[in-house]
């Protein structure tokens, strides 16, 4: 990846950073589409931020980072932070204390006024899908944690940002705070089309959030590729680890209302849960955990399981000394999305469980990312 | 001159003082503790300790090597010699200068705490919404330490109201042009003039618990966010 050629891809996010930090060396190099919201995960103190403070120019590294044909660092020059178009988000929401709600949301916008409605994203509606409009008038001190978070949000939105740089936002937030944020921030994802580079070290959130993850340990990139592709490759830590899960597209497909249940097309095959997840034609974001998923050589009968999907094995590989994980293809052909299911090194013998074998996963449980405000919800099936 | 409005002279002479002291020690102070609170230099703590000198040294030590300086063979002789002076000491002028070095600490050191006390973030903040340095300084930074302008300005403005032992070194005792009140009211009590001497004394006993007062106030009311 260090030897890719440097240059300034339109439609992408091209970033490559060296040098030391203290005692830290980082060494990252990533490209990404200048698009939807990448992740930034790996565990603390493997360079996310710096990456993130680099990309800002808050930190001066060596290196490039380009977006979308853009470069705002290469060998030639460095544009200072005040000259980049983006917006930062801090892990504390770091309002200016001195202003009013109203004044720190202005502070960025071009001419410290609301822009005219055709001109980016409008004032109205920032505060409106932040749900802000009450505070406006109010001082920084005088309000909650998760207030505070999302002011500092819409005061990144409104300076007009072509890069949207997260810096777990939510970290800071106990968790109903969390919760009362990230549906928020789905809507943003939702309705704005500007490319997002969030880091955290949360994969919750990012299962709900990204469509890109960014993959660090210790100063370097150890992959970086479309969220599902990087959470069911076996040979990387994601998979095996105990919270593997996989983010699937879901697109809702009919109702029933006499039992309650929601179908939801996938790449090849159906999900089912007891939800009004929408009406036909919506887009949702399912999570499948590893663990929910079981696998049976036929299709099993006389079950209380509602989602049984027929798949193929891709790969599998050990998880700890007792256990495997399997990584499998959706439909009878196996080239449909990839689930993940963790089994009991027992039960991988016992079926004789082999690399592009047939099997049928039971799927336990699924959760289903809430559409904008509502509450999460998990649905045991 | 009787002695209601030699008391006043000494009054609005030692205000006058005060006020352009006061201004300019903002004007040099700012840039100074604004260096102070953020360089990175190795010698940026001598230059502090050079700052913070006449917290330390007696009045007169400093007054002393002033009159040398400001005077016909010093720096200030020849800054003097521009308009046709010979000296800076003894003058206005001289008094200033006095005033400005004998003061710059109880100015710079307020200012240069609010300054590290803001930290970095709000500065980065301000970057990231497209601020410049300076509109992040003017908009930002300086709002942000608001507290410590105060403190530092009523610090300064009093320090220069009540000094003593410079003034009495490198200006003398020239009515209308050097004699401040803390000189007049040492020459009251030298003359045996004590009713006088008491209305300065008095004066200033109500100047400084009004100075003290104002500050506490206005630092509450800085300190409510939104206020």
């Amino acid at each position: 990846m260090r030897e890719r050629k440097e240059n300034a891809a339109p439609g992408r996010i091209e970033a490559a950073f060296n040098g030391r930090l203290g005692a830290f060396r980082l060494d990252a190099a990533f490209s990404v589409p200048a698009r939807g919201v990448t992740g930034l995960f790996g565990p603390s103190g493997c360079g996310k931020t710096s990456v993130l403070r680099c990309a800002a120019g808050l930190t001066r590294l060596a290196g490039h980072f380009s977006v979308d044909g853009d470069v705002w660092q290469d060998e030639a020059a460095f544009r200072p932070t005040h000259r980049r178009p983006l917006g930062y988000v801090f892990q504390e929401a770091s309002l200016f204390a001195h202003l009013s709600v109203r004044r720190n949301l202005l502070y960025g916008a071009p001419g410290r006024r609301p822009p005219a409605a055709d001109a980016g994203t409008g004032f109205e509606e920032v505060i409106g899908l932040l749900g802000i409009s009450h505070l406006l008038e109010r001082a920084p001190a005088n309000l909650s944690g998760g207030e505070r978070q999302r002011v500092a949000i819409g005061r990144a939105l409104l300076s007009q940002p072509k890069l949207l740089l997260m810096d777990e936002p939510l970290s800071a937030l106990d968790r109903g705070t969390k919760d009362e944020i990230l549906p928020f921030l789905e809507r943003l994802h939702e309705r704005l089309a500007i490319p997002v580079l969030y880091v955290s070290h949360d994969m919750a959130e990012l299962e709900r959030l990204a469509d890109h993850l960014v993959l660090m340990e210790k100063g370097g990139v150890l992959a970086a590729g479309p969220l599902a592709d990087i959470q069911s490759d076996p040979s990387l830590p994601l998979a095996t680890s105990r919270e593997a899960a996989v983010s699937l597209n879901a697109v809702v497909t009919a109702y029933d209302a006499a039992y309650g249940l929601a179908t939801l097309k996938v790449d090849g095959g159906e999900i089912v849960i007891p939800s009004p997840a929408g009406r036909p034609g919506t887009p949702r974001r399912l999570r499948i955990a590893a663990g929910d998923v079981s696998l049976a050589r036929k299709p099993p009968e006389a079950t209380t399981i509602v989602n049984i999907l027929p798949a193929r094995i891709l790969s599998h590989r050990p998880a700890g000394s007792h256990e495997m994980v399997i990584v499998l293809g959706l439909g009878a052909e196996g080239v449909g999305a990839r689930l993940l299911s963790r089994v009991t090194l027992r039960s991988f013998e016992h079926l004789g469980l082999a690399e592009d074998m047939r099997v049928y996963a039971q799927v336990k449980g699924v959760a289903l990312a809430p559409a904008g405000a509502s509450a999460s919800e998990v649905a045991s099936l | 001159m009787d002695a209601s409005s030699e008391i006043f002279s000494a009054v609005a002479l030692t205000l006058k003082l005060a006020t352009v002291t006061t201004l300019i020690l903002l004007l040099l102070g700012t840039p100074l503790a604004w260096w102070l609170a953020r360089s990175g230099s190795w010698w940026k703590e001598t230059i502090a300790a050079i700052v913070a000198l006449p917290l330390v040294l007696p009045p007169t030590v400093l007054g002393f090597y002033l009159l040398v300086a400001l005077g016909p063979s010093g720096p200030g002789g020849a800054l003097a010699s521009l308009w046709g002076a010979r000296t800076l000491a003894f003058t206005f002028e001289g008094l200033v200068i006095g005033s400005v070095v004998y003061s710059l600490p109880f100015v710079v050191q307020p200012i240069r705490n609010a300054f590290e006390a803001m930290g970095e973030r709000p500065l980065e903040v301000a970057a990231t919404l497209r601020a410049s340095p300076l509109q992040a300084f003017w908009n930002v930074a300086v709002p942000l330490a608001r507290p410590g302008f105060l403190t530092g300005a009523v610090l300064g403005f009093a320090h220069t109201v009540g000094e003593f032992g410079v003034v009495l070194m490198i200006g003398g005792n020239i009515p209308g042009e050097t004699k401040v009140l803390s000189v007049a009211i040492y020459d009251y009590v030298e003359t045996l003039r004590w009713r006088e001497a008491n209305i300065l004394a008095a004066g200033m006993v109500a100047f400084a618990f009004a100075v003290i007062l104002a500050m506490t106030l206005i630092e509450k009311r800085v300190a409510r966010p939104g206020a």
